[in-house]
């Protein structure tokens, strides 16, 4: 059986690997499509003539490609209880078509929650890496996860 | 003319509002955040947010497509009064975003832009950067989602 992970699990310094994922041309143009249709997201010509240099994923499919990447890397396996935020995110190079993206998380700090008894929250910085290396997208952001075993919790 | 030209520093701009249907919230999740509170409605009742609710990314996504379909809208108007649209590009990136209120199947949000502020680019001349606050709230008022976007300009010849 698989490990599964609640908030003791996660000490700072932890990384947790992300899932691999190959980024599609008709995925960018059926996300973009629906959300962000700028011409560098539903084009490759387009794409090309812009600075993203060719078609192009929108960020807000990157990320939601990243979140997707994140449950299937570790998330899916843990007590999560979502988020209440991204504290910062940059989408540092374009991910574009045939891309094939992984990545890691790891925790920055960890912290009990006064306000909601057995979870506890944890900072994570998010890296998300193209098939030559290069960082994509970059973020920090905190993960509400509930502890395995409340009453024995130190505070 | 430039963004900041045509939105001043300060000024909310509502861009318009999107229903989040149990359909829609689901399709999302299943793709890309399929954790029980975004594709459950049943198990989302034994979790801290105690229904069904959208992927935060959707919430986000959702800003972005009525920004864009305003966005058109303003475009073509300025265009048929003669002037030229600033020209926008992309992001390189957002802060402090919030999800301060789940989006429950059937809310409706309404997105709004305020320009905070916009600087030359130093690595980029003739590019400057955008900084905005993005809001969201549902049809009771409350806000559900603010984050402080970014989005490149570049310089446009006047006609």
């Amino acid at each position: 059986m698989e490990e599964s992970y609640a908030f003791e699990d996660f000490e700072a310094g932890r990384s947790f690997p992300l899932a691999t994922r190959i980024v599609t041309a008709a995925e960018i143009v059926e996300f973009a499509s629906e959300f962000d249709p700028q011409p560098m997201h539903l084009t490759e010509q387009a794409g090309k003539e812009s600075i993203l240099g060719g078609l192009s994923a929108s960020g807000w499919h990157t990320a939601s490609l990243f979140m997707r990447m994140m449950f299937d890397g570790w998330l899916s396996r843990s007590s999560s209880e979502g988020s209440p935020g991204i504290d910062v995110m940059e989408w540092k190079k374009p991910v574009l078509a045939g891309d094939t993206l992984s990545g890691r998380s790891i925790v920055l700090e960890t912290r009990l929650l006064r306000t909601r008894p057995g979870i506890g929250l944890i900072r994570f910085r998010h890296e998300v890496e193209n098939q030559r290396g290069e960082l994509v997208m970059r973020g920090e952001n905190p993960i509400m996860m509930r502890l395995r075993t409340p009453q024995g919790a130190k505070l | 003319m430039r963004l900041i030209e045509l939105s001043p520093p300060g000024a909310k701009i509502v861009t318009g509002t999107l229903t989040f249907t149990p359909e829609d919230i689901i399709r999302f999740a299943e793709k890309f955040d399929p954790q029980p509170f975004h594709v459950d409605a049943e198990a989302a009742k034994d979790y801290v947010f105690g229904g069904l609710c959208a992927s935060g990314w959707h919430t986000c996504a959702g800003w972005m497509k009525m920004f864009l379909a305003y966005w058109q809208t303003e475009v073509e108007r300025l265009e048929s009064e003669g002037k030229t649209a600033p020209k926008l590009g992309p992001s390189p990136g957002f802060r402090k975003l919030q999800w301060l209120k789940p989006v429950y199947a059937g809310d409706s949000i309404t997105y709004a832009v305020t320009m905070l502020d916009a600087r030359p680019l130093a690595s980029r001349p003739g590019t400057w950067i955008n900084t905005t606050l993005n809001e969201g709230v549902n049809q009771n008022g409350e806000p559900v989602m603010r984050y402080e976007g970014s989005v490149l300009e570049f310089e446009v010849e006047q006609p």
